[in-house]
């Protein structure tokens, strides 16, 4: 192949093997070879080389442009979730850097692949102050897997190729990788290479075999074992491996709301949500079991509430890829280190086949005390108001399972945890362990881009809705059909309902006087419609499935409407309430 | 039960890295009483020896944040009975209190301390040895007048005999 860039303003003809690129060129080129067509971004004075190279390459590479770097990195983490693609995204230095680090923090927590590319200043400018420049590197350092900063273009290629190597190898991870606007001008031979790892890194633990065989023995005598997954089955392909292994133990499996859609709703081995918000049976039995086995996921305080009181009785296995997870906040009897899919594999060839329909049944029973005092109301109000679960079971009806769902914070993301139901794995998009309000809407662009052919619904609150409302923008310009609900009840319900319970209704800066969102997206040229009674609801969530462009549809739910059950902080999760 | 840890960490060579090593800490609100960063017997291979007083159960899962950074090749941590270590001390006291009377010469030679450096209106004087040791003396040169003191962070050695270049050797190999 033969391709002709501009080098010092000299057109030079160049063969594959042997190409001068400039910095920024590289950067681009770099991305192309690995394999990835799309990224986020938002470009400014110490980009504008790149965006220059991605101006020869949008045939290759497109650039999706936010309207604020915040959407860029939440909109990739959309489409890395919803893919198990690397996320791209691209700012400049300064602020466009800094607008990115909630993104990353997110990213980093939740452990979704992404690289950051941030312009900087040029290098002799480094450390004076000068316009737009941060040290980018020092303020993500605690919240990337990996950063570093490129001065000089020659480290491009092998800087872009690990930065790829580290997002999306073991626990995936974001990465940055700061570039000086001297190193995007300056030029180098261009080698593509891909990263083949380090001594300093060894992204898989080697399985344990012998841990395998331990953590088999205490399964096959277990009289009530019970199964915890987090995102880790997602991120290491296991749902099949996954599957297999709890039909053949016969143990039933409850989630972290990251692992959410591993495994089909309606499983008869999936017994629901773990934590704060999550189903009354998995909680309440987490202390009765005796073989407790989390599978990739981190026992995270919002899961295990008062860590004093939790799983006390049981031997605890923990399935685990990151070595520090082990231990770190429960005590573990047999750690198996490894990637979930094949410590799976090998933990199912060694098991029996087991049938716990007695045990089972406690959480069937838990079930439908949950159901009488919950579920029925929220899903059949006898009231007027609408609620929000009865929105979510809309969507199920109409899209029979098959949507992925983003969501932000607050209320709606617990309702739309507890009563969304899913039949293929990577179709729950939240912001689980830092809690980003403000992730769904670009998120919802960003999975959609990923998987263009699937039904993308965005579920948002009136609060969150407003914190990156500028991403309407985005979705105007690229006519990404993405479908947006916003559940309006014109609170921040989530902090007003601790405010009712924990605060003596003293509800302090949660009333939220919102303007004529209906007018807003009418202005982005969305079309839009506003459900306030219960026989519109099924008709305008068909129309919002039918409609084939972006559509947002406002559903107001009652004002005061609480979520439950509910782990109060510092409870244990045999403690939870149900009203 | 707080104990005083030696942690130390293997890393790669690369500009920023004690940055993210302190992050661990800083971050768990662990103070690090010193530290010392110097090469290794492997060639680009360095090595940060970190001082703290935590309970084992900290220490340990502070070393396992350590070693998740994708540029630390290894870190381990050891009471003092496991490493044999050393600090220095340098203290610049004035020279004519030192030369007036036998008692800074006692002083000076019951701490086997050494003369660096005589001035005429200053002189430097080295003593190595643990922490205690380098205090006592301290203490013993104050009522002179000590014009300024710096003590260096902990550098240790540890009693294990698995080498570095075996660790260094097995994971390059586990890379492969």
């Amino acid at each position: 192949m033969r391709t002709e860039v501009v080098v010092n303003k000299t057109k030079v003809a160049l063969t594959q093997e042997n190409r001068i690129l400039t910095g920024a060129q590289a950067v681009v080129q770099a991305i192309i070879d690995e394999g990835s067509d799309l990224m986020f971004g938002y470009p400014g004075g110490a980009i504008m080389p790149v965006y220059d190279a991605l101006y020869d390459v949008e045939d290759q590479l497109t650039h999706i442009l936010t309207r604020h770097e915040q959407g860029a990195v939440h909109a990739a983490q959309g489409y890395a979730r919803a893919t198990g693609k690397v996320g791209i995204c691209l700012a400049t230095s300064g602020p466009g850097a800094t607008n990115l680090i909630t993104g990353i923090a997110d990213a980093q927590i939740d452990s979704t692949p992404l690289v950051c590319i941030t312009g900087q200043v040029h290098s002799h400018l480094l450390g004076s102050d000068a316009f737009q420049e941060t040290d980018v590197i020092g303020i993500s350092m605690p919240i990337t897997k990996w950063n570093f900063q490129v001065t000089r273009a020659e480290e491009i290629p092998s800087a872009i190729a690990k930065a790829f190597y580290i997002a999306r190898s073991g626990r995936p991870g974001p990465v940055l990788v700061d570039i000086t606007k001297d190193a995007q001008f300056g030029s180098l031979e261009y080698v593509y290479k891909p990263f083949e790892g380090m001594r300093s890194y060894q992204p898989k633990p080697k399985l344990d075999l012998s841990a395998v065989r331990s953590a088999a023995q205490l399964i096959n005598s277990a009289k009530k074992p019970l199964v915890l997954f987090g995102q880790g089955v997602i991120l290491s392909n296991a749902e099949q491996e996954f599957k297999q292994f709890i039909e053949k133990s016969g143990i039933p499996s409850a989630w972290t709301i990251m692992g959410l859609s591993a495994l089909d709703s309606d499983h008869y081995l999936n017994v629901g949500m773990l934590g704060m918000h999550g189903n009354y049976a998995p909680n309440k039995l987490t202390n009765e079991c005796d073989v407790l086995i989390a599978v990739g996921m981190r026992f995270d305080d919002r899961v295990t509430g008062d860590l004093s009181r939790y799983a006390k009785q049981a031997k605890i296995i923990h399935i685990e890829i990151d070595p520090a997870e082990i231990d770190k906040n429960v005590k573990t009897d047999v750690a198996v280190l490894g990637d979930a899919k094949e410590a799976l594999l090998e933990l199912t060839e060694v098991i029996q086949l087991r049938d716990h329909s007695g045990w089972l049944k406690d959480f069937r029973n838990l079930e439908s005390e949950e159901y009488d005092t919950v579920i029925r109301e929220e899903l059949n109000p006898s009231l007027d108001e609408l609620t929000m679960g009865e929105v979510i079971q809309a969507i199920n009806e109409k899209t029979n399972g098959d949507a992925i769902i983003v969501t932000d914070v607050g209320q709606h993301q617990m309702v739309s945890c507890r009563y969304a139901k899913f039949k293929k794995s990577k179709s729950f998009i939240t912001s689980g362990g830092l809690g980003t309000m403000g992730f769904c809407l670009p998120a919802a662009i960003g999975a959609k881009m990923g998987q263009p052919l699937r039904e993308v619904i965005a579920v948002i609150g009136d609060g969150g809705f407003q914190m990156t409302i500028q991403e309407l923008g985005t979705i105007f310009q690229t006519k990404t059909p993405v479908k947006i609900v916003v559940l309006n009840n014109e609170f921040l319900g989530m902090v007003r309902q601790w405010q009712e319970l924990f605060f003596e209704k003293r509800y302090a800066s949660t009333t939220m006087v919102n303007p004529d969102f209906q007018t807003i997206v009418k202005g982005y040229g969305i079309e839009a419609r506003k459900v306030t009674r219960r026989e519109d609801l099924n008709s305008a969530v068909g129309e919002m499935i039918r409609h084939e462009g972006a559509y947002f549809l406002e559903v107001m739910v009652g004002k005061e409407n609480n979520v439950f059950p509910m782990i109060e902080t510092g409870a244990s999760v045999s403690e939870i309430r149900l009203k | 039960m707080k104990n005083r840890y030696t942690i130390s960490v293997f890393t790669e060579d690369r500009v920023g890295l004690l940055n993210r090593v302190t992050i661990i800490f800083t971050r768990r609100k662990i103070n690090i009483e010193s530290i010392a960063a110097s090469e290794s017997e492997v060639e680009n291979v360095h090595r940060y020896t970190i001082v703290i007083t935590e309970t084992e159960d900290l220490v340990k899962k502070a070393v396992l944040q350590l070693e998740k950074q994708v540029e630390i090749i290894k870190a381990v941590y050891h009471l003092d009975e496991d490493i044999v270590y050393q600090e220095i001390a340098l203290y610049k006291v004035p020279t004519d209190v030192l030369v007036a009377g036998k008692e800074a010469e006692k002083i000076v030679r019951a701490h086997y301390a050494r003369v660096l450096s005589v001035e005429s209106n200053f002189t430097v004087l080295e003593k190595t040895g643990h922490k205690e040791e380098t205090q006592a003396l301290f203490d013993e040169l104050e009522p002179f007048g000590i014009l300024e003191f710096v003590r260096s962070g902990r550098i240790a050695i540890t009693k294990p005999m698995k080498t570095l270049t075996s660790i260094v050797e097995e994971m390059e190999n586990h890379t492969k």
